[in-house]
């Protein structure tokens, strides 16, 4: 008969205590709640929908509140074309929302300005905002974007955190 | 009444005005040949030929020719299921022409975004922005005489432009190739 092994923590063992460092309790509690920003312009905001409803659920990633209000939100998905008209909106946009915050270009005219090769749209968000992750297609199905939602939660797990306040803050360094 | 029979009455009412019709694939269109002439004629055809709906109004830019500018006017009559196309000309040196707002309410947008894009200004109108570029924008991106890939601009705070990179293009499909491989989008360059 085959014995079932115990994997994982152990309660009896271990007691009530979890040891980890502090930047890793951080950013799992981070990379667990990204609530986006939902910088929807075009088809690709569509397919960003699909990717909150129920069938492909972003939720399962603790991604589904989505913020209107960039004070609240962590992660910005620049989702369509964006028209030069739109440049200093979708800048703002990204100076108004708190540290620490990531920027997604889903779709190819967010990401390079795509078929438009046009007077009127910007060549590729990257020119205004950092962008973290791009993600191909046009527009991308929602598993694509699921996919760079992972890619982004990798990203963010493995990011310094009190490493880099105690070098940057002044705060830190007052006291 | 048909589109036939309205184009006749149009051109009885202002015979030195308007042309007889001239038809292509099914469709009438009547020449103006005076376009500070236009409010009345259209006011004529909304009132007593019943065009109760004014469905889109465009510009052509003839780069070359004189006149340069050609406005075209698509009416429908929802009443008589028919249409009719004006088309009028106007010259670069003048580019403005009296408003049709006082007749179909809708001529608002579309006139501001031929303003916007051609830069024909509609005399009489009652808010003569541009409607897709914003206020300060310097040029006219829909003329024959503006690049494709755009110029560059910069209106501090509001909006900057960049040229895009055609990487040797505008790349252009050509209709009629025998395969997918003679069809597809290249660079090419038109011979004149």
């Amino acid at each position: 008969m085959q014995k079932s092994t115990e994997i994982g923590y152990n309660s009896k063992i271990e007691g009530e205590v979890i040891v980890t460092k502090l930047d890793s309790a951080l950013n799992w509690f981070r990379k667990n709640s990204l609530w986006p920003m939902p910088m929807g312009l075009a088809c690709c905001a569509i397919e960003l929908m699909a990717a909150g409803a129920s069938r492909f659920d972003i939720a399962r990633f603790g991604s589904e509140v989505m913020r209107f209000s960039p004070r609240q939100s962590d992660l910005m998905i620049v989702a369509g074309t964006v028209t030069y008209k739109m440049a200093m909106a979708v800048r703002r946009i990204y100076d108004q929302m708190a540290e620490p915050k990531w920027v997604i270009a889903m779709g190819a005219c967010a990401s390079t300005g795509g078929m438009y090769r046009s007077y009127s749209v910007l060549q590729g968000v990257d020119n205004i905002v950092p962008v973290d992750v791009y993600v191909a297609g046009c527009p991308p199905r929602p598993e694509a974007l699921l996919d760079a939602l992972i890619k982004m939660q990798k990203k963010v797990e493995t990011e310094p955190v009190f490493a880099e306040l105690a070098i940057a803050g002044p705060f830190l360094k007052k006291a | 009444m048909t589109s036939l029979e309205s184009a006749q009455q149009l051109h009885a009412r202002f015979p030195n005005l308007v042309s007889k019709p001239s038809e292509f694939r099914g469709e009438l269109t009547v020449a103006i040949s005076d376009a500070e002439q236009i409010h009345e004629v259209c006011g004529f055809a909304k009132a007593t030929l019943d065009f109760d709906y004014l469905v889109d109004i465009s510009s052509v830019d003839n780069y070359g020719d004189d006149p340069r500018w050609t406005v075209v006017y698509e009416l429908a009559s929802l009443t008589h299921g028919c249409h009719l196309r004006l088309k009028t000309s106007v010259s670069e040196e003048k580019s403005e022409l009296p408003t049709v707002t006082t007749v179909w309410k809708t001529a608002d947008w579309h006139e501001r975004e031929i303003y916007d894009m051609m830069g024909i200004r509609f005399r009489g109108h009652s808010d003569l922005r541009r409607i897709l570029m914003w206020d300060g924008y310097p040029y006219f991106p829909l003329r024959k005489d503006f690049p494709l890939a755009g110029k560059p601009t910069e209106l501090p705070d509001v909006a900057f432009t960049n040229p895009a990179p055609l990487e040797g293009g505008p790349f252009v499909t050509a209709a009629g190739g025998k395969d997918s491989i003679a069809r597809e989008p290249r660079v090419r360059t038109t011979e004149v």
